[in-house]
């Protein structure tokens, strides 16, 4: 088995990467696939606590990296999802703690086993980030429909092609359907063509991800919610399959000049 | 359709937005402050003016997109004959 490591980053901070992360992640495992979920984020520690696995912190990525354990130890199995793992960040430590090749060396053992490898990436360009997207098959950049995350998410478009993992493909979170039809939100669709790049979600902006944060509960796991299936779609685009991007997801409209822009010619319609 | 202030004229913040963004990555993409693009503009006409006639306030210069890269475009509108017949 050769799994692939795909990172989830961002330019800006704030703007959803351990969300996607522990969402995709969860999503990937309950269709079958066999996930592990990486905190690079080294400091400031948190996939643990949006999966609600906290508790079952004995070792970190860090300890791997040093050799006070393997990596098999650090690993912490999800209590919903049998075949979902986390390897938790260091939360006393900083990122020079690790260096890209000790993220290459992990990932290449890990790839063994799994059949995804999902890296939550801190926000910004320094080490954090070469981390992160040193041993990534594919990059998934997250922005907002919000100047400065498309601003920033331009650049690290940009490392991500520099440093020959690209092309990036683009997660728009937090779009608000009724912002955008009344023209005071940037469309996926402005934001792709800004972007130039290659659309793989759409999430709306929705109250219940942070009731789903406060209890550990991922939201893709809640078969109802329309932000939970935009994040199962994220995970089976990943996959490689072709999942429509619906008119639920708050694009209303500019479904023709999505379509347009990503050169597809299914029936969609708007 | 557009919306009732649009068809009054007034401009919505997300299509600022995107205007202001274009030129934004555009800078940000050829690591090239938008203060440049005046002397640049300046010195393009300085150099053909040299040798053609040139309407000076038709010059136009800008960055334009395409996909992820970025052309510089000058339309230098040229006023009459060339100065010097004599290079035919
Ligand atoms: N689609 C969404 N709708 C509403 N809130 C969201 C959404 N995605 C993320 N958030 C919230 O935004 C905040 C930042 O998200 P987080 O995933 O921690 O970002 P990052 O890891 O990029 O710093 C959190 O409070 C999270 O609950
Ligand atoms: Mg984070």
């Amino acid at each position: 088995m050769t799994g692939r490591v795909i990172t989830i980053t961002s330019g800006k901070g704030g703007v959803g990467k351990t969300t996607a992360t522990a969402n995709i992640s969860a999503a990937l495992a309950a269709m079958g696939h066999k996930v592990v979920c990486m905190d690079a984020d080294i400091g400031l520690r948190n996939l643990d606590v949006v999966l609600g696995l906290e508790n079952r912190i004995v070792y970190d990525l860090v300890d791997v990296v040093e050799g006070r354990c393997k990596v098999r130890q650090a690993m912490i199995r999800d209590k919903r999802l049998e075949e979902l793992y986390l390897i938790p960040a260091a939360q006393t430590r900083d990122k020079n703690a690790v260096a890209p090749k000790d993220m290459v060396r992990i990932c290449d053992e890990l790839r063994q086993d799994f059949d995804y490898i999902v890296i939550d990436s801190p926000a910004g360009i320094e080490r954090g980030f070469k981390n992160a997207i040193a041993p990534a098959d594919e990059v998934v950049i997250i922005t907002n429909p919000e100047v400065s995350a498309v601003r920033d998410a331009d650049r690290i478009i940009g490392l991500v092609e520099a440093e020959q993992k690209g092309p990036a493909k683009l997660v728009v979170n937090r779009i608000n359907t009724d912002m955008v039809e009344r023209g005071d939100m940037l469309a996926v669709a402005d934001v792709l063509e800004l972007l130039a790049v290659e659309l793989i979600g759409i999430v709306p902006d929705d109250t219940a991800v942070l009731v789903s944060t406060n209890k550990g509960a991922p939201i893709a796991l809640e078969p109802k919610s329309k932000t939970g299936q935009a994040f199962r779609d994220i995970a089976r685009r990943l996959t490689g399959e072709e999942v429509p991007f619906s008119t639920s997801n708050g694009n209303n409209g500019f479904l023709g000049r999505i379509s347009k822009l990503m050169k597809s010619k299914e029936g969609r319609n708007a | 359709m557009p919306s009732l202030s649009e068809l009054l004229g007034r401009k919505r913040s997300a299509s600022t937005a995107k205007d202001r963004l274009r030129v934004v990555l555009i800078h940000d993409r050829s690591a090239l402050p938008p203060g440049v693009m005046d002397a640049l503009r300046q010195e393009l006409i300085e150099v053909v003016a040299r040798h053609i006639d040139v309407d000076r306030h038709a010059v136009r210069v800008e960055m334009v997109q395409e996909g992820r890269s970025a052309t510089l475009q000058a339309e230098i509108p040229i006023k009459a004959a060339p100065k010097h017949p004599s290079s035919e």
